[in-house]
C-alpha cells in the first residue's frame, strides 16, 4: 500500500503528468483565448500548490486563484482579539492549535500574551484539552475551536470526551467555518469568472462527494474533489480543464480512496447530536447566514461564549488586503504590505501568519527567483 | 557525596569544593588546572580558534545523547567547522538548587567520554548553584580553543560550480529531543545525531584542497546554515529537494505535525561548499566514517550576483528559502 | 484547510489506536472510524482517523495517471 501511495509523489510521474496538464490548458488557450481560471478552496491546497511547485510549473498556462479555506485566514478580526481577550483573564488555561499563536491581534498576538506569562498551550489535538482540564480542576480551561469541517467534529469530540468524564471546568470557544455557504457567497457575489472549483480532499472526507451537487445543479460550475500529493494536484487541475475544454459541468471525485460518495456517516451524527449551524463573521466578507457551527444549547455549559464575558473594540482599518486575497478577487502580491511591511516574522494579516495563507505561501514559495 | 544539588554547592565553600573535586576533575582528569584561576596553555605560534557556546536543552537526556556530549561536541564542532584543531574546553555549568547529583555524574562523565574520544582537553570550569525555579535543572557552557595547522584552512574562494554536501540526514536531532519530550505523544526511533565531526572533518580538510568553507547546520537547520552562507558571501546557491538525505521516520513526524526538515536542528552534521572536481572525492572520504556515511552532494553553487539559496522540487520548479522564521508550532492547518 | 496524514494501524483498540507514519508512531482517536482493522491505511487529522484509505481506490489513481502518462508519450514518439 505504502508503494502505492509513494506513486503519488514520483517524479517519472508527476513530471509527464504536469506537461500533459499544459498541453490540455494550450488546448484550452486555442480554443477560447484566454488561460482556465480555478480556484483552490482549501488552504492547504495552497501550501500544496506552491509547496510541490505545481503552481509555480503552471504559471503562464493555468491561473490558479486561492480561495477562502484556511480557518486561522478568514477568521475575522474582531473574533481573533476575543480570543486573546479572552486569555487574559485570571486562573486560565487556554488550549489552542499551533496555527493560532502567532496569529496578529490588533493589539498583540497568543504568543505575545504567553510571553506576558499567560498559560496559553499548543496541542496537536484538541481531546488533549480535557486532560489539562481534568489536571487543574481549580482552573478554567478554555479551548479554542477554529476550523472547518475536517476539525469542527473533533471540537465535539472534545466536548463528549468532557461530557463522558464529568469535567466542568473546560468550554470551548466555537469560531469555525463551513464550505458549502462561502462557496455560495462567492459564487453569487461574481464568482463567475471561474471555470471550476479544485475542491477540499479531507472536508470531503467528512461531507462527501455528494454534498456539493449544488455547484453543478444551482451554479453550473464544476468541481473536481483532490487530494493533496503532486500527481493528485495535477490530476485535479487536468480533469478540471478536460471538462472546461469540453464545456461539461461535472462534479468529479478524484479523490476516491478516502472519499464516499456520502461522507462519513459517524461524523455527521456526531454534527447532529452536539451542533447546530450560526452566523459567521468571515473576514474582508462580513456575516454569512449559517456559515459555522457552534455547540446546541443543551451543551452551553461547555460553551465559552456563554461562560464568559468578552467585549473587544471593533478592529481598526488597516491597509491589510486579507480580505480580498481570502475571495479571490487579488493575489498577494497586489497588497500594497505583501513582503514589504508584512513578512512571515512580521506579520500584519493572518494570511501570511498561517502556513497555508495565501499569501505566507507566496511569500515561501512563490517569490520570482530570477 | 551528597544527593541533591544544594544552593551551598555553588557558595564556593567545601560542597563546592567537593563538586568540583568528586565529580569534575574525577570526570576530567587535570587536577593541575583546577588549582589555578586560569589555565595555562603552551603554544607554538600560529593562530587559534575561540569559540564559545550556551547548552539549554530539555530533556537534559535524549536518546543518541544528552547535555553533556552535546556541551562538547557542539562547541567541537564549531571549532571544526572553521577549520582548526579542537584543543582545550571550558565549561561553566548553571545548576538549580535540587539538581540529583546522579544526573550530574552522568552528564559530567558523558562530558569526559566525548573529550576524551575527540582528543580535546576540558582546563577550566566554574559552577554557579541557583534557587530551586530559577533555572530549569541544568545550563552548561563551554568554550572552545583550536589551533589552526599552518597552511591549511578553507579557502572562501567560492566559484560557480562548486558543490553543496551535507554530511548526513537532516532533521534527526530535531525530531530525537521533540519526541523524547512526550508531551506531542509521538514515539519514534529516531536517536539524535549528536556527534563530533572533527577527525572527519579534518581529514578532508587535509587531503583536498578543494574546500572552500564547512559549517555546521544547528538551531535553524540546513536551509538556515545556507541562507547564512548565500547572503554573507552573495552566493546564489541551488539545492535539490531529492537529494537531501531525510530519514522516513523524519519525515513521518514532520508529516503529522506540519514541520518541515530543512528547518529542523542537527548536532552531528557539517554542509561542505567544495571545488567541483573534487566533490566526488570528498563525498567518498564522508562516507566512510560512521557520522558520515549517509553524506550526499545535494547543490551547487549556481551564480554569484545575488546572495539567496533556491530549493529545486521535484518537479523542477524553483523556489526561495528563507531563514527559519520564528518558532516552529505543530499545525492542523 | 486541513493537514492529513496517511498512517498505518499497527495495533486497535477500542476507541484508539496506534498508527506508524513512515516508522514513527503515534496514538489516535478511532471513533468516527469504528470499522477500522489491524492492517489499514487511516488519515489522520488532529489525533483523530477520519477515513479509512481504500487500496483498490488508490491503485485506480496510480493507474490513471500512467495512462494519461503513456497516451502522452506516446503521441510525442509519433
Amino acid at each position: 500500500m505504502l508503494e502505492i501511495l509513494k506513486q503519488s509523489n514520483n517524479p517519472e510521474i508527476c513530471k509527464p503528468l504536469a506537461e500533459a496538464v499544459k498541453e490540455k490548458a494550450k488546448q484550452f488557450q486555442n480554443k477560447f483565448g484566454r488561460n482556465p481560471v480555478f480556484m483552490e478552496v482549501c488552504g492547504s491546497h495552497t501550501m500544496a500548490l506552491a509547496r510541490s511547485g505545481v503552481k509555480q510549473i503552471l504559471k503562464n498556462d493555468v491561473q490558479l486563484i486561492s480561495g477562502p479555506g484556511c480557518p486561522v485566514c478568514v477568521t475575522d478580526q474582531k473574533s481573533i482579539d476575543e480570543m486573546i481577550a479572552l486569555a487574559e483573564g485570571e486562573n486560565r488555561i487556554i488550549c489552542t492549535f499551533g496555527d493560532m499563536m502567532r496569529v496578529p491581534g490588533s493589539e498583540k498576538s497568543l504568543l505575545d500574551s504567553r510571553i506576558a506569562g499567560k498559560d496559553i498551550r499548543v496541542h496537536y489535538s484538541p481531546v488533549e484539552a480535557v486532560k489539562v482540564a481534568e489536571e487543574n480542576p481549580d482552573k478554567e480551561v478554555i479551548f479554542l475551536g477554529i476550523g472547518f469541517e475536517t476539525t469542527i467534529p473533533i471540537l465535539a469530540l472534545m466536548v463528549g470526551e468532557a461530557e463522558k468524564l464529568g469535567i466542568s471546568n473546560i468550554s470551548i470557544w466555537m469560531t469555525t467555518k463551513l464550505v458549502e455557504p462561502v462557496l455560495r457567497y462567492l459564487l453569487d457575489s461574481g464568482g463567475d469568472h471561474m471555470d471550476g472549483f479544485l475542491l477540499p480532499g479531507h472536508v470531503s472526507i467528512v461531507l462527501g462527494e455528494d454534498s456539493y451537487r449544488y455547484l453543478v445543479e444551482e451554479y453550473h460550475m464544476s468541481g473536481v474533489i483532490t487530494g493533496f500529493e503532486t500527481a493528485e494536484l495535477l490530476s485535479g487541475v487536468y480533469k478540471l480543464i478536460e471538462l472546461a475544454l469540453t464545456e461539461q459541468t461535472a462534479l468529479v471525485n478524484n479523490h476516491p480512496s478516502v472519499v464516499s460518495k456520502t461522507g462519513n456517516l459517524v461524523i455527521q451524527q456526531w454534527f447532529n447530536k452536539y451542533l447546530t449551524t450560526c452566523d459567521e463573521a468571515w473576514r474582508g466578507i462580513g456575516i454569512i447566514p449559517d456559515s459555522g457551527m457552534d455547540l446546541k444549547p443543551e451543551y452551553d455549559r461547555y460553551n465559552a461564549r456563554k461562560k464568559f464575558y468578552i467585549e473587544v473594540n471593533e478592529p481598526r482599518k488597516s491597509k491589510c488586503r486579507c480580505g480580498e486575497v481570502i475571495r479571490g478577487l487579488i493575489s498577494p502580491m497586489e497588497c500594497p504590505l505583501f513582503a514589504k511591511a508584512c513578512y512571515p516574522m512580521n506579520p500584519i494579516g493572518p494570511c501570511m501568519v498561517s502556513t497555508e495563507g495565501s499569501c505566507a505561501a507566496y511569500y515561501q514559495y512563490m517569490r520570482e527567483c530570477f | 557525596m551528597e544527593k541533591f544539588i544544594s544552593l551551598a554547592h555553588g557558595d564556593g565553600g567545601e560542597l563546592s569544593h567537593r563538586l568540583i573535586r568528586n565529580i569534575f576533575i574525577e570526570a576530567f582528569g587535570d587536577s593541575k588546572a583546577a588549582m589555578f584561576d586560569a589555565a595555562e596553555i603552551a603554544l607554538a605560534g600560529g593562530q587559534i580558534a575561540v569559540t564559545t557556546d550556551s547548552f539549554v536543552i530539555k530533556p537534559i537526556f535524549f536518546p543518541g545523547g544528552s547535555i553533556g556530549k552535546l556541551a562538547v561536541a557542539g562547541t567541537v564542532n564549531d571549532l571544526a567547522v572553521s577549520g582548526s584543531i579542537p584543543a582545550y574546553l571550558t565549561c561553566g555549568f548553571i545548576i538549580e538548587e535540587g539538581f540529583a547529583v546522579s544526573d550530574l555524574k552522568i552528564i559530567v562523565s558523558d562530558m569526559a567520554k566525548e573529550a576524551k574520544e575527540t582528543g580535546v582537553s576540558i582546563i577550566a570550569g566554574d559552577t554557579k548553584v541557583v534557587e530551586r525555579g530559577s533555572a530549569d535543572g541544568i545550563y552548561i557552557n563551554t568554550t572552545g580553543i583550536g589551533i589552526f595547522k599552518q597552511g591549511i584552512s578553507c579557502s572562501l574562494e567560492f566559484k560557480e560550480g562548486d558543490a553543496i554536501i551535507v554530511s548526513g540526514t537532516i532533521g534527526d536531532h530535531g525530531v530525537a529531543v521533540l519526541t523524547a519530550r512526550g508531551d506531542l505523544g509521538i514515539f519514534s526511533p529516531i536517536k539524535s545525531d549528536c556527534a563530533s565531526l572533527n577527525r572527519m572533518l579534518r581529514r578532508v580538510l587535509d587531503l583536498s584542497e578543494g574546500i572552500r568553507i564547512m559549517r555546521d547546520p544547528t538551531r535553524g537547520g540546513l536551509a538556515t546554515t545556507l541562507v547564512e552562507i548565500a547572503e554573507d558571501f552573495n552566493l546564489t546557491m541551488k539545492i535539490n529537494e531529492r537529494s537531501i538525505p531525510v530519514k522516513e521516520e523524519v519525515q513521518g513526524v514532520c508529516d503529522l505535525l506540519g514541520f518541515e526538515p530543512l528547518y529542523l536542528a542537527n548536532e552531528g552534521k557539517a554542509v561542505l561548499i567544495v571545488a567541483e572536481k573534487e566533490k566526488e572525492k570528498i563525498l567518498q572520504m564522508l562516507k566512510e566514517f560512521p557520522e558520515g556515511r549517509d553524506a550526499a552532494i545535494i547543490g551547487s553553487i549556481i551564480g554569484k550576483e545575488k546572495g539567496q539559496l533556491l530549493l529545486e522540487t521535484p518537479l523542477g520548479s524553483k523556489r526561495l528559502l528563507t531563514r527559519l522564521s520564528g518558532t516552529m508550532f505543530p499545525r492542523i492547518c | 484547510m486541513c493537514v492529513g496524514v496517511p498512517a498505518k494501524v499497527v495495533k486497535k483498540n477500542e476507541y484508539s489506536a496506534v498508527v506508524d507514519v513512515m516508522g514513527s508512531q503515534t496514538t489516535v482517536g478511532t471513533i468516527f472510524v469504528p470499522e477500522l482493522e489491524q492492517g489499514d491505511y487511516v488519515i489522520v487529522h488532529a489525533g483523530q482517523a477520519m477515513s479509512i484509505v481504500d487500496e483498490e481506490y488508490a491503485k485506480q489513481s496510480v493507474e490513471e495517471w500512467r495512462k494519461l502518462v503513456n497516451a502522452r508519450n506516446s503521441e510525442t514518439v509519433k
